[in-house]
This record gives structure tokens, sequence and C-alpha cells, in this order.
């Protein structure tokens, strides 16, 4: 896994709320064998209209936007379990996504592929997307090592991150690497439960 | 065995911790792991990077369900994607060992019809799968969720997930349920009541009378969609019910294993000064037969009420969808298509209910109606019981198992700008199909619709 500890750039505002992991990417571009190339459906139904052309109204396709942060409503990422929504999102090139509230799963599936989720309160929300459209050039930093989140324009966001998924997003190493450590500890806990 | 007062979520994780980390994550040791061709791919790849093999291969069960073709499941698939996807299961299955149900076997289906069905859902269990409906297996008493593709690879490998302990929250309804109401509906009303996020970093725990008289069939159906609150899954105390479902299925010993295993199922109850983080409750009298309205399954309502007025933009995004207005009622409403099937609703149950309501009645020349059971074993069951005949008669096209219009991910799709009234779990945009517009309701009120070609009030049928 990449390492993720400190970027600045501008941000992507999708305001809606309750954003399912079905609007991320729709149940028939989950055909793939592999987690490359998701990014090009991140979005398919909003970002095309039928006739397969890019809609207009949809932020992605706005130019004036662009940037590795999404900034989106709350419940982000409820429903499905496909990891396929983090691995479109880290595919088309985000690296962080910011909302009031984030579902569960999508949020462990986020930060199992190098995506950080920051939770801010509601009215930081709103001021995060007030500056983006007064400016949509925006710039914002994470800095994960002092779970901050900031710009020069007055923000300043202290957020939380789960100690040791911060270990290991600023490490690159993954549960499995962990796991793999305690198999003497697993086998133990299987025998216990044998007596 | 245990300590203090503890609800039943406590006493099943406490019992499966394998070790505290630093930071305050746990190592939860799970004991049963279903995977399916769409979510595993990708693990089962990492796995052969790093070259590491199943760590506990019968512990694992696979089959084909999300991306199979409903029609002639003995031919190769048609579509190359789909095709290529569940022979990469049945590959990897083979190379790592790991038994799976896959297309043509009796007992392939869908996974969580499965579970329960074979007897290895069981009370006091840690059970996982690649699938947030997961949150199904948690009516037989045990903790039951849903893992993306990563953990997918870590249960895999060391039969292990780290965790962070999740909330926990009680939602109780008593009362007895008013005719034409079933699970589906309280399910619904709980959903509308607690909203999509409601129960988001909780575990639900179900009870009160209106729970416990449920069939196990019903339980599933409520458990199942918790996970359309936010919740991390939902469960139920094991009771008589239970124990009868579960006496004499394939994976369950029998004798006095059996009488040992009962015994152990009975230590997982909530105790009675247990306290919950969250606890609320409803009365089964105020819950009416269930539609929803909107684009997501917190958008519900009874039949008898209006589409209410909502302020935010997601909101009227969500009329614009749907082409609905607030103000209006539900009844009435044409539909075009009738989707009788998912994890949610396509246990025998379902089918039996759905049969006794339209026997010696056609359906609607306007809307096609189509009934996909949870499983092999369910349709077997279907035909030997002549239910099948029934469906036939009314014009019901009875396809073979899988999950089929419930994500569109086969060819069995909702065309753009039609309606849908589906027994499924999830009404998201585009979610049975591109533009596709999904009404959720209860296997009645589908069958209900689909001889009226227009939503009714179940009750208005009912004498
Ligand atoms: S039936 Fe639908 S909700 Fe259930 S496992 Fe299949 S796709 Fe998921």
């Amino acid at each position: 896994m990449e390492k993720v500890i400190n970027l600045t750039s501008s941000a992507v505002p999708l305001p809606m709320e309750d954003i399912d992991t079905d609007q991320i990417i729709p149940a028939r571009f989950l055909k793939g064998i592999s987690k490359d190339g998701f990014g090009k459906n991140l979005f398919r139904d909003w970002r095309y209209t039928k006739g397969e052309e890019k809609a207009k109204n949809f932020v992605l396709n706005n130019p004036t936007y662009s940037g590795q942060i999404l900034v989106a409503g709350r419940n982000f990422g409820c429903g499905s379990s496909r990891e396929h929504a983090a691995w479109a999102l880290a595919d088309y090139g985000f690296k962080v996504v910011v909302s009031s509230f984030f579902a569960d799963i999508f949020k462990e599936n986020a930060l199992n592929n190098g995506i950080l989720p920051i939770t801010v309160s509601h009215d930081q929300l709103a001021a995060i997307f007030s500056q983006i459209e007064k400016d949509p050039h925006s710039q914002f930093s994470v800095d994960l090592p002092n779970q901050s989140f900031y710009n020069d324009q007055g923000l300043h966001i202290s957020f939380e991150v789960d100690a040791y998924k911060k270990e290991c997003l600023l490490n690159g190493y993954d549960d499995i690497d962990y796991l793999l450590n305690l198999k003497e500890d697993i086998i133990a806990y299987e025998k216990k439960q044998l007596v | 065995m245990f300590k203090k007062a503890q609800t039943l979520f406590d006493k099943i994780w406490s019992s499966h911790i394998v070790k505290d980390i630093p930071g305050g994550r746990q190592v939860i040791y799970i004991d049963n792991h279903f995977i399916h061709e769409v979510t595993s791919p990708q693990a089962f790849a990492g796995m052969k990077k790093r070259g590491i093999d199943v760590f506990r291969k019968h512990q694992t069960l696979a089959t084909a369900d999300h991306n199979v073709p409903t029609k002639d499941q003995h031919l190769p698939i048609k579509e190359a994607l789909s095709k290529k996807q569940v022979d990469t299961l049945v590959q990897n299955c083979k190379d790592f060992e790991v038994e799976l149900y896959g297309l043509g076997h009796q007992r392939q289906g869908i996974v969580h019809v499965i579970g329960p069905e074979l007897g290895i859902t069981q009370p006091g269990k840690t059970i996982v799968c690649g699938d947030s409906h997961t949150s199904t297996h948690g009516a037989f008493g045990n903790i039951a969720f849903g893992i993306g593709t990563s953990q997918v690879e870590q249960v895999l490998s060391t039969q292990c997930l780290i965790l962070s302990k999740p909330k926990r929250m009680r939602i109780t309804v008593n009362g007895q349920l008013q005719k034409g109401v079933t699970a589906k509906d309280i399910i619904l009303y709980l959903n509308a009541q607690l909203t999509v996020g409601g129960c988001t970093g909780y575990f639900v725990e179900y009870a009160g009378s209106a729970i416990t008289s449920l069939s196990m069939e019903g339980r599933m159906t409520i458990c199942n969609m918790s996970i359309e609150m936010g919740a991390r899954g939902g469960m139920i105390a094991p009771d008589e019910k239970t124990i009868d479902y579960l006496r004499g299925k394939p994976a369950v010993p029998t004798g006095e294993q059996f009488e040992k295993l009962v015994n152990h199922w009975k230590k997982f109850y909530t105790d009675a000064d247990a306290v919950f983080d969250k606890d609320v409750s409803f009365n089964a009298e105020d819950i009416a037969p269930m539609v929803t309205y909107g684009t997501n399954p917190g958008m519900g309502m009874s039949i008898s009420d209006l589409i209410p007025n909502g302020e935010s933009e997601s909101f009227a995004e969500s009329l614009k969808y749907m082409d609905y207005k607030s103000g209006e009622s539900l009844e009435g409403k044409a539909i075009q298509h009738v989707f009788i099937g998912s994890c949610t609703n396509s246990r025998i149950e379902d089918l039996r209910l759905v049969a006794n309501f339209v026997k010696g009645k056609t359906k609607s020349q306007s809307v096609n109606v189509l009934i996909v059971p949870g499983s092999k074993q369910v349709e077997a069951q279907a035909k030997a019981e002549g239910l099948d005949k029934i469906f036939e008669a009314a014009g019901f096209e009875l396809r073979q198992p899988g999950c089929s219009a419930c994500l569109g991910m086969n060819e069995d799709k909702v065309p753009a700008g039609e309606y849908c009234i589906s027994t499924s779990n999830r009404n998201f945009e585009g979610r049975q199909g591109p533009g596709a517009r999904t009404i959720l309701a209860s296997p009645l009120m589908a069958a209900a619709a689909a001889i009226e070609g227009k939503i009714v009030d179940i009750r208005k049928y009912l004498n």
C-alpha cells in the first residue's frame, strides 16, 4: 500500500447526502477480477448521460474543479460493502474524502486502500463547501501525523483517526502484514476453544 | 463463562478476542467465511502475489450468486466478463481447495440464503462475507457482518480481522402485527423511522414480542436490512424456533452432539440488566404495509400515507429521479415490473406467501413478473409443493437462483424510467439497471401489485 502522509490540493465538491456505493460504482461495472481500471466508471451514471456523453452538470466533468480531495455530503459510502468503490476513487486519483459522516464499511475499505476519510462537523463541512464555491481553486492541506486539515483562509480542523490505522497509513503496511505475525496467537486461540 | 451483565453481542465478541492491540482495536477470530465471485478475485490474487495459502479451508464456503444468469444455468455463461468472473472463482476454489457450491450444484444459491439452509449459520458464532447483507445470519444469534475485499483476504489468510468494537443498540418492537403486515414491513418501517444512517457505528439487537413471534425466515428479513440503517449488523437471540430450524440441517451434528451444541447456544442471550449504548422501542400496532417512494431505503412510508415534504437537495433529486411529488399517494401508481427475490425475501416462506395469494389469479397484462428463488433448495422445494404451477398459471416467471434484479449485474434489469416493485433491499438510483425506478415492499404487496398492474393496499384484498 502507498504511504499517505501529507498533501495539499484543491478539492472537488459533491454536496449530495447519502451517496451510496451503487452511485460511486454501479454493480454492472464490478465484473473485473483485478483492482485496476475502476476509475473510469467512478460515479458512472452521474458522469455520463444515457447516450454515453459526459453529463454537463456533473462536477467531475467541470474543468473548474479538480484535485485529490473529494468533499461530500453526510453519510458518504452507505450501502454495499463493495471495495470497488474505494478502488474507483483511488484509481481516479482521490487520496482524501471529507464528509460529516461516513458509512462504516466504506470507511474501513478506504483506509485499507490508502484513502484517508476525514470526518468534520456539519458546520465545518458547510464552511469548506462555501470556500470552494467562492474560489474553486482554494487549496486545502492534510497533515496526517498531526491529524490536521487546514488552509490559509482560516480553516483549521483537527480530525480523528484510529491510532492503529494511522500507523498503517504512515508506514504503508496493511492488516495482513500485521496478522501474519500473529499466527501463534491465533493458533493458541483455536486450541483454547477446543477444550 | 460470562461475568457481569452482558449483551448478546458482548458475549459473542468477548469470546472471539484473540488479542488486544495498541490503539484500541482487537484481533477477532472469525468462525465462518462465505465468499462469492464478485468480491473474492482480488483477495485470491493478493494471496497468490504474497504466496500465502488459505489458513482454515474448512471454515470457508464459496458460491456463485451475484453475477450469474437466472436462465439456462446449465449452459455456458454468455456474457464474457461474467463468465470470466465465475470461472475465476471456480479456479481459485480449486487452487486453494475451498469448497464451492457453484452453478449447477444442488446447494448453490444466494450466499445469505444457503448459509442458514445448510445449518452453517449458528448461534454464538462470528460470520463474515464480502457482502453487506451478511447481517442476515444474525437472525440466529451470531455476530455476522459484511466486509470489504481486503478483509476477505485477511480472513482467508489468517481467519482473523482487526476491528474496533462497535457500540450496542437495541431495537424493541412489541405488540401484534396487523393483518397484511409482514417482517418486511417491520424493517421498512424501522428504516423509515431511524433513517439510512441512523444506526451507523452500532451493532443492533432486535427484541420484543413482534420480533420473537416471527419465523426464522421473517427474522432473517429483519436482520438483512439492518445495514440499510447503517448498522454494522443485526442480531436476534436464539430460542426454541432457532433450535428447531437448525435441527437436522446438513452442517448440524445429531444426537448427543446436537444436545451439547444446544446447551452452548443457550448461553447466548442478553442479560436482564445489561445496558445498551442506545435503546429504542416501537409498537407493532403502528406498522402498516410499507412502500418506499425515494431512492434510499429510509425513504419509506405506510401505503396509506402521502409522500412527505423534504428540504434537502438530495430529497428533491430523489423525487425527481422517481418522478413522484410530495403530497402524492403511491396507491394506484402504475408499475411495469415486479421482482420477487433477493436475500431479503426469496426463501420458501416468501414463495409460499406469494403463491397462496396469487392462486387462481392472473397477473396484469402490463407487468412482467420475475420470481427468483434464493437457492437451488428453495427452487426444488417450491417445485415439490407445486408452487411453480401456481406461478405459471398466474403468468409469473420462476427463474433459477441468484441475486438477479436485486443489483442488476446480470441481464435481469429494469429498463430506464420504468417502475419495479421489488422485494429486495435497495432502491438506490440505478440499482436495478441504469435509470430504473424501484419501490421496495413486502412479497405480499409485490404480489398484489402484479395482479393489479399498480400499487395497491394489500389490506383491501384480505378478508
Ligand atoms: S440478493 Fe442482492 S442484497 Fe442480497 S447478496 Fe445478492 S446482491 Fe446482495
